[in-house]
């Protein structure tokens, strides 16, 4: 296990004048779940993007699974097995949990039928029903449409959408920015069930709580660049904030695998 | 764990009054399109009683059909627009348009048979077609928004049809098709109400039942969203004003065939009705949400409006009035129902849980 599932060495990427990422590393292991914390603008959400395909790097490698590779369109990332969970979810509010699930993969009916674009809502909604029960989900109804359900079940829903085709890694952005308590504590126990399935979870997050409760290793980001990498056990709230802001200075470690 | 087998106190009021909307029964009387059906067999029953046999006769409900016919073909197109959030001005125009070109180019062929009649009915198509492929365009990969392009492609196809007919509606139309209008029926229903009927089904089953249609929900639903996961939403969207182009290119066939002579005049309120009717149906303009069976019966509303104020001898006039208040109303109770669904299924007082079950 010593070669990182995912890696990006030195990468720069700017914006007109602003310097988003400049020479910043990251590394991510299989199984792992990794916090990905800084202030604002620090460039994590540069740093996902461009480790998710959707915004090109001016210099530096990204690597994956140890090859070098150009990764240069979310759809990309997607057959390699990535998927990120957005902020705002990316849920269609109208559609229920299985089409919100199967939306852009879904299922053909077998035969000719299929061919003119007819779907297999009974295998959908089977394996919708099946990937729900796998993370333990509160979401009952298949059929209600997704905008009528809480926040924490949106969460789930798109958790779920986002594992069912990422074999190897997921993205969350801020999956707890907007929950409440108990909410929060159902995702990150998710979040904990994906890592138990073998995939290895980026999680992103302003909830220093949160990150070190679940998380195996955290990097910090400042001012475009990873400033630390510490294991999240043994390291306090006040160590993070410290290494976020730049009062405490951290040279980086090696992960501990 | 603990944490997963307690869900929060919210999140049981809403599995609760869920749970029971999985039966499709329920779901569907919750539908606004079920509310609407209520409506009009209102209407129906009060025109049965006040006039009787001359309204509740076959004759009667075949001629409705028969002025439905038109605006149903249209309308199929107008839901699917309507639920990607569009909106498409341009139909009855591209209707004119579509008339002229195929009266033109069946003039100049000459014969009343039905090579002839192929002949006008496929350029009516490629007209309609054509039209909404530059709708669609400018729409999707231009970013102007709907209304304006549709505004304009309004205006500039029915100025066209008039440039090309000096403005005098062309009657070349060859007799087998105005007889398919009068003398055809089959399974004993008028041909053009059939012809519509077979449109209509196809549309629901294109709409509710493949990709194609879920894309169409998807993207009025939340366009980034399908975007983001792979759907081809400019795409998609130059199809869905393509449909409602080469739709509006079939009716106009119908109507050659229903008047026996184009109607350069005769459509500038067309595109309202439709758009009337859909949104009386239950599609959302806000998109997302919608059918072809709303469609249909919001269609019927004003037709059967007419047709009724005629028998009982109340002044046409007064079918505006009608189908106006009554799309307003069902608009306000579509947006109320929504925005008690939106404040949150968990709500326990009897008439808003009703209300917002569907969602």
């Amino acid at each position: 296990m010593t070669t990182p599932i995912l890696e990006a060495r030195g990468i720069s990427r700017a914006f007109g004048h602003v310097q988003a990422l400049i020479d910043a590393d990251f590394d991510l292991y299989p199984g792992e779940v990794v916090a990905l914390i800084g202030d604002n603008g620090a460039g994590k959400s540069t740093m996902v993007k461009a480790l998710s395909g959707n915004i090109a790097i001016d210099t530096g490698e990204l690597l994956f699974e140890g090859r070098p590779i150009k990764i240069t369109s979310p759809k990309q990332a997607s057959m390699l097995g990535m998927e990120v969970v957005y902020q705002d979810l990316a849920l269609a509010p109208h559609l229920n949990p299985v089409q919100n699930m199967f939306l852009g993969r879904e299922i053909p009916r077998k035969g000719p039928l299929g061919f003119f674009g007819f779907m297999d809502d009974k295998a959908m909604r089977a394996k919708a029903k099946a990937g729900f029960t796998e993370l333990g989900g509160t979401i009952r109804s298949m059929t209600a449409p997704v905008g009528a359900m809480s926040g924490g079940q949106r969460q789930q829903i798109a958790i779920v959408r986002a594992i069912q085709w990422a074999g190897k890694v997921v993205f969350l952005d801020e999956p707890t920015a907007a929950l409440g308590v108990v909410q929060t504590k159902n995702v990150l126990e998710t979040v904990r069930r994906v890592r138990d399935k073998g995939v290895a979870v980026v999680l992103i997050s302003h909830s220093m709580p949160a990150v070190l409760e679940v998380a195996d290793r955290i990097q910090v980001m400042r001012l475009g660049t990873r400033v630390a990498t510490m294991p999240a056990e043994g390291t306090t709230v006040e160590e993070l904030v410290g290494a976020m802001t730049g009062a405490l200075d951290y040279s980086t470690k090696k992960g501990p695998k | 764990m603990s944490v997963i087998e307690h869900p929060p106190p919210g999140d049981v009021a809403v599995a609760d009054t869920h749970e029971p909307g999985e039966s499709p029964l329920k779901r569907l009387a919750n539908l606004q399109s079920v509310w609407i059906l209520a409506v009009l067999l209102v209407i129906v029953a009060f025109f049965s009683v006040a006039a009787g046999d001359r309204f509740l006769s076959t004759s009667n409900f075949s001629l409705i059909s028969q002025n439905v016919a038109v605006w149903a073909v249209l309308g199929v197109g107008m839901t699917f627009v309507i639920i990607t959030s569009g909106i498409d001005l341009s139909i009855g125009s591209v209707l004119v348009f579509s008339s002229v070109v195929a009266a033109k180019v069946m003039a100049n062929v000459g014969g009343e048979g039905w090579g002839v009649a192929l002949l006008g009915i496929l350029s009516a198509l490629v007209a309609g077609l054509a039209w909404g492929l530059l709708n669609g365009f400018l729409i999707a990969k231009a970013k102007v928004p709907p209304l304006i392009v549709t505004l304009g492609s309004l205006s500039v196809a029915l100025g066209l049809a008039q440039v090309i007919t000096g403005g005098i509606d062309v009657r070349a139309v060859p007799e087998v098709l105005t007889d398919f209008n009068t003398y055809t029926k089959i399974l004993g229903i008028p041909s053009l109400p059939f012809v519509a009927l077979i449109v209509l089904i196809l549309g629901g089953i294109v709409l509710h039942r493949t990709k194609f249609g879920r894309y169409t929900y998807a993207i009025g639903s939340n366009e980034l969203g399908a975007r983001r996961v792979g759907v081809k939403v400019d795409r998609h969207l130059i199809m869905v004003y393509a449909l409602s182009g080469t739709l509006a290119g079939f009716a106009a066939v119908l109507a050659l065939a229903q008047f026996g002579t184009t109607t350069i005049a005769g459509q500038s309120l067309t595109n309202l009705n439709v758009i009337a009717a859909v949104v009386i149906g239950g599609t959302s303009i806000f998109g997302g949400e919608g059918s072809i069976f709303g469609t249909v019966v919001g269609l019927f509303i004003p037709a059967v409006l007419q047709a009724g104020f005629v028998i009982i001898g109340v002044e046409p006039f007064w079918q505006g009035v009608a189908v106006g208040t009554v799309l307003v109303a069902a608009v306000y109770v579509d947006q109320s129902r929504r925005a008690a669904a939106l404040r949150g299924a968990g709500s326990k007082s009897p008439p808003r849980a009703l209300l917002s079950r569907s969602k």
